[in-house]
Order: C-alpha cells, then sequence, then structure tokens
C-alpha cells in the first residue's frame, strides 16, 4: 500500500517525565524521563516501529499516546486536530480511532469475562449499533481472527496464549481503528504461534489499510512487520528511516551495536561476542550529553557535553549530528 | 584445569529413557518420555523447543529439583558414573553444585534477595569444601572475577537488587561456577534479557566453557542462541525428542517438518523481507499433554501427514549419519 503524504498521526517533542519525590514532605527531588522529546510521523496504512531494549522509553511513548498514562510536554496530532489535554472528553472521540494490543494475552483480557463480552466493550462504550448490530459484528470479528464464532460464549482463560492475542486484536478492531498501538504483541508467544499472529496483523493491514505503531526489542518482528523504524535509547530517538535502510546500513553506533547483538542465524557466522560487562545507564541517572557516549565506540569529547539533535541526512534518514560534525 | 579443555570420549552426564510425570486432578499423564542423551566434558548440547515440550523438567529433574506434582516415573541419570537417581537426599545436595550445576532464568527470583552476592557464593562454597570464612569469601571474589563482574569486591558485597539485569546473570552463573562443577545446566539464561546484554552473556559462556571445559546444556526456545553456541541440538516436541543432530547437520538439512516448521517461522531468519510478506507459520497449537494423539504427537499440524502418522507413533531412529529423528517420512537424498 502506499501511503498517502499528509500524517495520519504527527507527534512532536513527546515527554513524559515521572517525578522522584523523597522525604517527609515527598518533595520532588528529580524526574524520570522515561520519553524525552520524541517526535515522529504515522503514515495512513504505515507501520512505524519503535525499537530497543527495556527502559527505553517504548512501551511510555505507545502509552502516552494512548491518554495511558499522561504526556507532561510536547504535541500530538491526529488526523489534523490537536489533541488537548488528554483529557477524558478529548480522549473518548480519540480512541474510537486509536487502539491497543497489548504484549501479555493472559493480564489483559478479563478471566472471568466471556469473550463476545470482551470483544463487544468497545461497541456497547462507543454505543455503536443496536444489540443484535453488535452480536453479528462480534461473530465477524471473532472469524476475521481466525476464532470460531462458536467459542464466542468461552471465557478468556479457556484458550491458549496465540487466540488469547487473537481476542485482543478483535477487540481492538471493533471500532475500526486508523491506528493500532501493537505493545509487544508477540513477545509472549511461542515462534510457531508468533508466526500466525505477525501474519495476522499483516493480513488486516492488506484489508483494512490500518496503521500499526509497533513497539518491539526483536529484531526479526521488527524487519518482518515495518515500513519505517525508529531507533531508541533512554527516552530519545537516535535513528529513524525506512527499514530497508536502517538493516542495510545502521547509521547510529547504537543501531548498530543492536544489529550487531543479534544471535547469527547460521551456525558458520558465529560473532566472536564480548564477554565484557556493558551496561545500559539508568533513566534516572542519564549521561550528559549525548545518552548513548558511555558506550559509544566513536566518543569524542563534544559528545560528552552536547546533545546532538536528530538532522535528516542523505533524504529520508534522521540522525543525531552533534556540533563537531557541523563544523566538520 | 587446562588439561580437561580437550573433550573426551566418556560423557560425564548420561540419560537414558528418563520419563517424568506429572499427577493431575484426573490422573497421571507424562510430561517427558523415553528421553535419552548424554554430554561430554567441553561439549555444549542444547535442548530446544516451545512452551510445554518438556525442555525445562528435562533440565529440573537433572538436579532432582522437579516440583512436587512431578516425579521421575522411570529412566537412569549418570553423573560422572554414578547413578544420580539411586541417591539419597544427603548424597543429592552433595552432588548439586559440585558436580552438577544450574542457571536459571530469572537472576532476580533465583537468588536471595536478603543475601549480599559474595555472601551467596560463599555459603555455597562452605557447603562443599572443607574451608574458613575468609576463604570461602575469597573464592567467592574469584567466581565474580572470573565471570567479569566489574568491580567484583564491592560487588560482593551488594544485595541482587543493587545490580544490573546483566550483572545479576553474572553473579548466577558465578554462584554455579563457585564448586568448578563438571556439569552446567542453564535454562533460558538470557531469555530475560535485552539482546545487547545477551550477546554479552551469551560471550561469557562461550569463552567459560573453553577455559573450564565443563559440559554444558542449554536449554533454550530461541534458534538464535543455539546458533550461536550448540554443538549439538535436540528438537523436542510435546515431551518426546524429535531430532536430534550436531549443530551444522541441523541447521543445513533439518529432517523432522517441526524443526523445519520452527526455522521458517522465525521472523527475519531469511533476506529482508518486504512489509506484506508471509512468515511460514505451523498451523494449530501444540497439543495437551493430557491428551495427545494417538500417532505422532506433530501429525495434526503437519502438512506430510499421512494415514499412519496417524495411527502409529514414528521411532526415533537414524536417518543420516549422527542424525536421528522420529518421523515415518524417509530421506530420499539419503
Amino acid at each position: 500500500m502506499q501511503p498517502d503524504r499528509t500524517p495520519l498521526l504527527s507527534v512532536e517533542n513527546l515527554e513524559v517525565h515521572f517525578p522522584i519525590r523523597s522525604g517527609v514532605f515527598q518533595r520532588q527531588v528529580g524526574a524520570v524521563k522515561a520519553v524525552d522529546g520524541v517526535s515522529f510521523s504515522l503514515q495512513r496504512g504505515e507501520t512505524l516501529s519503535l525499537v530497543g531494549e527495556s527502559g527505553c522509553g517504548k512501551s511510555t511513548t505507545g502509552l502516552a499516546l494512548m491518554g495511558l498514562v499522561k504526556p507532561t510536554g510536547g504535541r500530538v496530532q491526529f488526523d489534523g486536530q490537536e489533541i488537548r489535554g488528554f483529557n477524558r472528553a478529548a480522549l473518548k472521540s480519540y480512541r474510537r480511532r486509536m487502539q491497543i494490543v497489548f504484549q501479555d494475552p493472559f493480564s489483559s483480557l478479563n478471566p472471568r469475562q466471556r469473550v463476545k463480552d470482551i470483544i463487544r466493550a468497545p461497541l456497547d462504550i462507543h454505543k455503536v449499533g443496536t444489540p443484535a448490530e453488535r452480536e453479528t459484528r462480534v461473530a465477524e470479528l471473532m472469524e476475521r481472527v481466525g476464532l470460531r464464532p462458536d467459542q464466542a460464549d468461552n471465557f478468556a482463560h479457556q484458550f491458549s496464549g496465540g487466540q488469547r492475542q487473537r481476542i485482543g486484536i478483535a477487540r481492538a478492531l471493533a471500532l475500526n481503528p486508523d491506528v493500532i498501538v501493537c505493545d509487544e504483541p508477540v513477545s509472549a508467544l511461542d515462534v510457531s504461534v508468533q508466526a500466525q499472529i505477525l501474519n495476522l496483523l499483516s493480513d488486516l493491514q492488506r484489508d483494512l489499510g490500518v496503521s500499526y505503531l509497533s513497539i518491539s526489542h526483536d529484531l526479526g518482528v521488527v524487519e518482518f512487520i515495518s515500513h519505517r523504524v525508529a531507533v531508541m535509547y533512554l527516552g530519545k530517538i537516535v535513528e529513524i528511516a525506512p527499514k530497508t535502510r536502517i538493516f542495510a546500513e545502521p547509521g547510529h553506533p547504537y543501531t548498530e551495536l543492536l544489529m550487531r547483538s543479534a544471535p547469527s542465524r547460521d551456525p558458520r557466522k558465529r560473532h566472536s561476542f564480548s564477554a565484557t560487562n556493558d551496561d545500559i545507564p539508568s533513566a534516572t541517572k542519564k549521561p550528559s550529553g549525548c545518552p548513548f557516549h558511555t558506550r559509544c565506540p566513536l566518543v569524542t569529547a563534544v559528545c560528552k557535553t552536547t546533545e546532538p539533535a536528530l538532522t535528516a541526512r542523505e533524504g529520508a534518514r534522521w540522525l543525531p549530528v552533534t556540533t563537531a560534525e557541523l563544523l566538520s | 584445569m587446562s588439561e580437561m579443555n580437550t573433550a573426551t570420549h566418556v560423557p560425564v552426564l548420561q540419560v537414558s529413557d528418563l520419563d517424568i510425570e506429572i499427577r493431575g486432578v484426573n490422573g497421571a499423564f507424562a510430561v517427558v518420555s523415553d528421553m535419552s542423551f548424554s554430554v561430554r566434558a567441553g561439549e555444549t548440547l542444547c535442548i530446544v523447543g516451545e512452551s510445554g515440550c518438556g525442555k525445562s523438567m528435562t533440565a529440573l529433574s537433572l538436579l532432582r529439583l522437579l516440583p512436587d506434582a512431578a516425579t521421575i516415573a522411570g529412566g537412569k541419570v549418570l553423573i560422572d558414573g554414578q547413578d544420580f537417581l539411586a541417591m539419597n537426599q544427603r548424597q543429592v545436595e552433595d552432588f548439586r553444585g559440585e558436580k552438577i550445576a544450574m542457571i536459571f532464568q530469572e537472576p532476580l527470583s533465583a537468588l536471595n534477595p536478603v543475601l549480599r552476592i559474595g555472601e551467596q557464593i560463599a555459603e555455597s562454597v562452605r557447603q562443599h569444601r572443607k574451608c574458613n570464612r575468609r576463604e570461602a569469601d575469597a573464592r567467592a571474589v574469584d567466581v565474580l572475577r572470573l565471570v567479569q563482574m566489574p568491580d567484583p569486591e564491592r560487588r560482593a558485597t551488594q544485595f541482587p537488587h543493587e545490580l544490573s539485569g546483566g550483572m545479576r546473570q553474572r553473579a548466577m552463573i558465578a554462584l554455579a561456577l563457585a564448586c568448578d562443577p563438571k556439569i552446567i545446566i542453564a535454562d533460558e539464561p538470557t531469555t530475560a534479557l535485552d539482546v545487547t546484554i545477551q550477546a554479552q552473556i551469551l560471550g561469557l559462556i562461550s569463552d567459560l566453557q573453553k577455559r573450564l571445559g565443563t559440559a554444558q546444556i542449554l536449554i533454550t526456545h530461541d534458534l538464535g542462541v543455539v546458533s550461536e553456541v550448540a554443538d549439538r541440538v535436540i528438537v523436542m516436541y510435546a515431551g518426546r525428542k524429535v531430532e536430534e543432530a550436531s549443530i551444522y547437520d541441523l541447521f543445513d538439512r533439518p529432517f523432522h517438518p517441526y524443526t523445519i516448521g520452527l526455522m521458517g517461522a522465525v521472523p527475519g531468519a531469511g533476506a529482508s523481507s518486504e512489509a506484506g510478506d508471509r512468515l511460514a507459520d505451523i498451523p494449530g497449537t501444540v497439543p495437551p499433554l493430557w491428551n495427545l494423539p494417538k500417532g505422532c504427537a506433530f501429525a495434526p499440524r503437519c502438512a506430510n501427514a499421512s494415514a499412519r502418522c496417524l495411527e502409529e507413533r514414528p521411532p526415533f531412529e537414524e536417518k543420516r549419519p549422527g542424525h536421528w529423528a522420529a518421523c515415518w517420512e524417509h530421506d530420499d537424498a539419503a
């Protein structure tokens, strides 16, 4: 599908800072900058993957866009309209068009509810159609995601992990959303079932033209599902580019490290991984300057003091450029 | 220790016809059946499969750490020539740590949260070695240094929650290595870790094995990890071995349709895929162990299944030299 030009979703300088409180009076002594100035756009029918390791802010970004955690700064525009304040009323109409599929199909579905009630819930909340129409829609959705409509009266706990994730996807599809945030939708599943769900997501996009904001740590999944990829590190996007480019020639040293760390698929081409301990700094004590400078093989003096800004290089690829590079 | 570096031909661990059962509400059912394998010093055997295939149960049984509901219903486990299953509790405790040790998946739940890292290691050393507290503490710092823990003297005085995920896994490995065991069993040692940290731990595991010459059994669901570290691979499905081969034979020419299916289902395995492509998924799900199909357990999901596959369970036999599989299919190429 060829995406059209106006972005469906556009995010500018999104910030989610959590206060750190301490002492008797619970005064704020600092902040965890979980998401620290993230900007990107998403086109119709497109899949953008946010990839990075634990604590990089990829999931918080997804939750903030759903209004499930409140952003502390930045602007979000959906289909040209700004989502102001993330209050209940603004969110309700926006959520009709923006849905989420969670990582863990065991904790994100109510085990005491019947499948038909789980899938019908969004229709009830938004008062879509008559009860009979809702019933038909539920059956249609179940079929669409590969569940047998005669299982509608079963409880979520009677299903396997893969089937539960199908239920979660059916629920997300109920209101015909334009965007689905997929927060690690397959990382809790076995490989053979994971492939079924990835195929389903890909079929749904082809047939319905839905956009995905996919959140993943698995480079294999990212490579399969994405059109574009944004690599995050400690609350920032360090590189954003079309998938084929980012995998063929990673631009940022962190992207390169990620790619190099993925296990080989060929026992004859084993990596000689370094056994040296090299940890990700925590988001509470973020390094000065470029957040990656403590692990970067190309570190220079300027990296430790000045934070590089994202700049487009070679057309569509966005990478941070330090002052030193700008001068040279 | 250098004389142990070359793999000898005498296996340090030999498992034959191991059966493990779980007592359920509706009677007992088998979770592991007819497991046989052996590992030699300096060798890494990977047991790979999906959830419920019996790989972790197999691992736990090798330390006699099975949960209460599970029992070893038959078979033999020889560790260094001695019958491990016939031992009493006291002998088992002597063996654990000294001969065979385990690295668990989740170091945060496997380590004691209220005991300093150094004390946990020293405790295990004092259990097995005649030594005083100071010598045990010194040994703890030594093994922490061995696993390349940064600043080992200080880390030894810290609690597990004060360490990062990667460092906790290093501490876990140090704990396993404290008494120079001959066999290390690692159950998904990198599954809970981020990819860059996983790379460091895999690097460490292969590095240590080269230096110490231990026999290793690595349990994993990740074929990428297998391809990085294994010498030999066993693929399990629904409690049984379905294929066993050297790493190259398995990756070059997998025999069993399940192995072939697993390899095809891993995204990003082939050339750069286009969005909109499909993965070769395996239809259906793993059958419940208490209600296995009559013939081959994989037959209901297998594209090549014949009438015989649904009726009779295929024997585990040598299909090509050194390459075993349980499948009625014959090797046309051989």
